[in-house]
């Protein structure tokens, strides 16, 4: 037997706040297996699988985002945190779905705007969002105001969010924001913006409701929005 | 990195980032008794928001030296931010455009590329000489392969915009495509306008005889 199979950790044998502390730990070295077996293991032992999710998934995710912030972890290592808890809400999303709870914080309609490709980081956001609770409608990238429009319309969302990577594509998001505005639209929907290359002076030059930093503070401050903050 | 900084004061002044370095070595070589360049590092390409901040300490240190500053940026990713930054800097201007892309392939050349196919992924010969430390390695593919698909999976082709050919870095940026699965596309664009702008300056700033 190798040292590392010695130091291998049987989650399985953990109990369950060592198991959730392990897998808080996993989600943040990135290693998928390990959290959807961890996921797994919580609902096998009957947890709820909001329980499940927002003490392993999101707890972990929201200690990602604080070191992200603070230069400690960087995009490359971030992405493989997501794409573990990917794992994780995988076998959760269903149960959410089916137990019909998805939908309990609101409803979120979320795209990249129109001219730019870039939906690493409004992926990112639209997860956590569905890790708190709100139903998400992702419009996917290059989203044109029509498109917005057509998704407020057929969704009837609470919040709307736009994501842009480029310089050059950020200033549609004003276009999407005075097109709600002539419609009279924006004064009964919050709209979020998010995207490296944003700050809180350009989220205030648009008229934006509100500007998140990251995937952790975007959904934190959609809940905020909802009047679920906690 | 002090690229060239001559003995005695000058009026012109070029800080620009390290990937330009060698291609504005070349375009000022005719006037380099009479421009300085200073080079921010290359890095900055992946970390935009230190492209400020690194400019702020330079023209703390440098700015009240010359009549005229040419940043060698575009906007780079700074969200407008080197815009303001510079607007309390009269002397400065940088180059046009969003990107270093832009001002070499030319702003109308690079806007049609993009109307053409939005998915496009630039490469210059900076990059393609470096596309392992800033592209592979920088942005942690090599230590994380499955995520050379999440940030390419919207990218259809791969255009490298040739300052200097070689047949090297023609065969390094085609090899480039195919690590990303892109389409190869070749343009010979030259230093574009940022040739234009060096010219401008420098004529500007050559003592009359």
């Amino acid at each position: 037997m190798s040292d590392q199979d010695q130091d291998d950790i049987i989650l399985k044998d953990l109990d369950d706040n060592e198991l959730v502390q392990q897998m808080q730990d996993d989600l943040y070295d990135g290693m998928f297996e390990e959290v959807s077996e961890g996921t797994q293991i919580l609902l096998d032992r009957g947890w709820d699988a909001n329980m499940v999710l927002n003490d392993a998934l999101v707890e972990g995710m929201r200690i990602v985002g604080i070191d992200f912030r603070d230069g400690i972890l960087f995009v490359p290592e971030v992405l493989q945190s997501a794409n573990a808890m990917k794992g994780g809400m995988g076998l959760l999303r269903p149960i959410l779905a089916a137990s019909g709870t998805k939908s309990s914080t609101g409803k979120y309609v979320i795209g990249t705007v129109k001219g730019d490709i870039h939906d690493i980081g409004k992926n990112l956001v639209a997860m956590m969002l569905e890790g708190a609770g709100f139903e998400v409608i992702n419009l996917g990238i290059n989203t044109s105001v029509d498109e917005f429009l057509e998704a407020i319309d057929t969704h009837e969302p609470d919040i709307i969010g736009m994501s842009a990577l480029l310089t050059t594509t950020m200033p549609y998001m004003g276009v999407v924001i005075e097109e709600l505005e002539k419609r009279n639209i924006l004064k009964e929907l919050p709209v979020m913006v998010g995207g490296a290359p944003l700050n809180q002076e350009f989220a205030d030059a648009i008229n934006a409701h509100t500007y998140g930093r990251d995937a952790a503070m975007s959904a934190e401050l959609a809940k905020v929005i909802m009047g679920k903050n906690r | 990195m002090d690229v060239r900084i001559n003995q005695r004061r000058h009026k012109t002044l070029i800080l620009a980032c390290g990937a330009l370095a060698k291609e504005i070595l070349v375009l000022t070589k005719q006037s380099e008794d009479n421009v300085d360049l200073h080079c921010l590092p290359a890095s900055y390409h992946n970390f935009p928001d230190k492209i400020v901040p690194g400019l702020k300490k330079e023209f703390d240190q440098r700015y009240d030296q010359y009549d005229q500053i040419l940043i060698g940026y575009g906007d780079c990713g700074t969200g407008g931010g080197l815009d303001r930054f510079l607007k309390d800097y009269p002397k400065a201007k940088r180059l046009p455009g969003a990107h270093c892309y832009a001002f070499y392939a030319g702003l109308e050349a690079f806007d049609d590329m993009m109307e053409e196919e939005l998915g496009t992924f630039f490469l210059t010969d900076y990059l393609v000489r470096h596309f392992d430390t800033l592209v592979v390695k920088g942005f942690g593919i090599d230590r994380f392969p499955n995520l050379k698909d999440m940030y390419f999976k919207n990218y259809k082709r791969l255009v490298y915009l040739v300052q200097d050919p070689t047949q090297d870095l023609t065969a390094q940026a085609q090899k480039a495509a195919d690590f990303l699965d892109l389409e190869y596309v070749e343009r010979n664009v030259g230093y574009g306008v940022m040739a234009d702008d060096i010219e401008a300056l420098t004529d500007q700033g050559r003592p009359n005889v």
